[in-house]
């Protein structure tokens, strides 16, 4: 178990040497849950907890109650039609909606029993250990390099050309680009550019990665292998994804959260609701809620 | 010989009656596609004729100016013109050295304080002003009224705040720049900001999404990325200062210089534009050759100044 006070430490700050430390713990985690016992899919640590989570832009709900568990080192989607305010959500976990400045955030995101969203966490430390990767590929205008190189460049990480050749290697990246890491981004493919988005996160060593729709504007073949590359980074990291393609969320995630439109017809308010939260094969196959069943099937959406 | 014997032909076979068929209609469609009446396109000539007019007058006016000066000034070319200063015993001689060198030096400390300052500003009013606070919205609508006021305003506020008032600097080349910076100021700024919001919210997002603070998604992503626009905001701003004269009259800058000015000598110093202004006005009919001459040597560095404005958004204008 991570403890609660060891967490408090790495939101305030977190020292290069302390990563090798969580990542020999992740390994020892994995060889754990890799132990071939009929166990409760729910038993293991979670990342997040949130409780009655609602977001707000202004005086309109965006998301209304969300209590949900994110499991560790397992891959989380959040499916439902467009509006149900999935990305709202996945932006509440690393703190990206304070962005915008009318967006406000009700009940507890707690990450490892600390709330996201108490007085003393810095969002700016909430980034560094919660990653993310947006719809739309958005390399830096520089090298290749440099786009990874950036984050540990600006956390003060040694060893630069070590995490990112690792960075690079974990995104099934490096093969492709050894011999033209100074060359601009901009001159990749859309699904190298993405990848490129996920080895520059990675290049950070986060904890949680989140994935605003993150093949949406990929073609078949590099959706394929960022699909791959999530089956292969659930070792190390846990992933949170958002995504509009049910058969994505049946291939890559262990559980799914649906989220459906409701609205208020007398005021014409319109939020995203939590309608059912499961496993990815339950959501699939035997699902509680009828609703679920009509998007699953097809039947709406 | 076939198409009038095809209608009433009984022996007439199928593919010919299509193959008539077919060229029939085609033939309509022409009629239908080129009958344009006549008036419409007599009007649509006059469209044209009118719209060329316009931009032979605006050409034209541009070409005269350049012509005639050359004409005139062509016999003062030379080397004169840039290393001797102004001299009233032997006129033919006479050259624009202080008038060169003060410009110079204006530019340079318009460009020191106008960069930063321009900067600064810029990011604040993008990245960090709340537009719903009224404030905000005021210094807004005030910068970009500020890019339209007359210069001569600027000169009296030079005048009146920096050669004489609270900075008390005297009739200094140094006063001089800061009129110059506060002139071109608001147009720095605007055209900074353009450059900053071109850089796309997903690049700040990617960063801040790093653990990036706001500070340094600034410092290492916006900021570099909008150099160029910056870079070529700055150039322009700074071609208006060169051609401005009304303001440097009102803050010191004397018509008639021998000398080369320094920032912060009090012995007088001129600029291009404000000699040009003295040699049109002087009696002496090779002060105005040296006029006409100083007004294609203006032109040469302006072009100079706006052909690397080009160069250099072209050279790095980022394709998003």
């Amino acid at each position: 178990m991570v403890g609660e006070s060891r967490v408090k430490e790495t939101l305030k700050d977190r020292a290069p040497e302390e990563q090798s430390e969580q990542a020999g713990l992740i390994q020892q985690i994995s060889v754990r849950e890799a132990a071939p016992t009929e166990v409760d899919p729910w038993a293991g640590e979670k990342v997040f907890d949130l409780e009655h989570v609602s977001v707000s832009y202004g005086s309109s709900l965006a998301v209304n109650d969300v209590s949900m568990t994110i499991p560790k080192n397992e891959v989380t989607a959040l499916i439902g039609p467009s509006g149900c305010g999935k990305s709202t959500l996945l932006r509440c976990l690393n703190r990206m909606n304070d962005l915008i400045p009318s967006a406000r955030v009700d009940g507890e995101v707690l990450y490892h029993g600390q709330n996201l969203y108490g007085s003393k966490v810095d969002p700016v430390q909430v980034r560094k250990l919660i990653g993310m990767v947006f719809q739309k590929p958005n390399p830096f205008p520089k090298s290749i390099f440099d786009n990874v190189a950036f984050g540990p460049r600006i956390l003060g990480l040694g060893d630069i050309d070590h995490r990112v050749e690792k960075a690079l290697r974990g995104a099934a990246l490096w093969d492709e680009v050894k011999d033209r890491l100074d060359d601009n981004a901009y001159g990749m493919s859309g699904g190298q550019q993405q990848r490129l988005c996920i080895a520059r996160t990675m290049a950070v060593d986060p904890e949680v990665i989140l994935m605003d729709e993150p093949c949406s504007a990929l073609d078949p073949i590099s959706t394929a292998k960022v699909e791959d590359l999530m089956n292969e980074l659930k070792e190390q990291y846990s992933i949170v994804i958002v995504t509009h393609n049910m058969q994505q969320a049946a291939r890559v995630s262990d559980k799914t959260a649906f989220l459906i439109v409701e609205m208020d017809a007398a005021e014409g308010n319109r939020w995203g609701q939590l309608v059912e939260y499961d496993e990815t094969d339950r959501i699939f196959t035997n699902p509680q809620d009828s609703r679920t069943e009509d998007y699953v099937t097809g039947k709406v959406g | 010989m076939r198409p009038q014997s095809a209608g009433n032909s009984p022996e007439i076979s199928g593919s010919e009656r299509s193959r008539l068929a077919t060229a029939g209609a085609r033939a309509v469609t022409l009629a239908q596609l080129s009958s344009q009446p006549r008036g419409d396109r007599f009007k649509g000539g006059i469209f044209l004729a009118l719209l060329l007019f316009a931009v032979a007058i605006a050409l034209l006016g541009l070409v005269a100016i350049i012509v005639q000066a050359a004409v005139k000034g062509a016999p003062a070319f030379g080397m004169d013109l840039i290393t001797n200063g102004p001299s009233t015993l032997n006129p033919e001689q006479s050259g624009f050295r202080p008038a060169l060198l003060g410009t110079l030096y204006l530019i340079l400390g318009v460009i020191l304080l106008v960069v930063p300052l321009g900067v600064s500003a810029a990011v604040y009013l993008e990245e960090y002003a709340d537009r719903t606070r009224w404030w905000n919205r005021m210094i807004e609508l005030n910068v970009q009224n500020l890019a339209g006021v007359p210069s001569i305003i600027y000169g009296i506020l030079g005048l009146a705040f920096i050669v004489r008032g609270p900075l008390d600097l005297g009739f200094i080349l140094a006063a001089g720049s800061m009129t110059l910076a506060l002139l071109v100021l608001p147009t720095v700024i605007l055209a900074a900001r353009e450059a900053i919001r071109a850089v796309p919210p997903s690049i700040r997002e990617g960063s801040l999404a790093l653990g990036a603070t706001k500070w340094q998604t600034i410092r290492r992503q916006v900021l570099p990325a909008a150099i160029p626009g910056v870079v070529t905001g700055v150039i322009l701003a700074i071609s208006r200062a060169i051609g401005e004269t009304a303001p440097l009259l009102l803050v010191g800058a004397a018509s008639f210089v021998t000398f080369a000015p320094t920032f912060f000598g009090d012995n007088g110093y001129t600029a291009l534009p404000v000699m040009i202004f003295n040699y049109a006005a002087r009696p002496q009919d090779e002060f105005r050759v040296l006029a006409a001459a100083g007004v294609i040597m203006m032109l040469i560095v302006l072009l100079a100044m706006n052909s690397f404005a080009i160069w250099l958004r072209n050279r790095y204008e980022q394709q998003w």
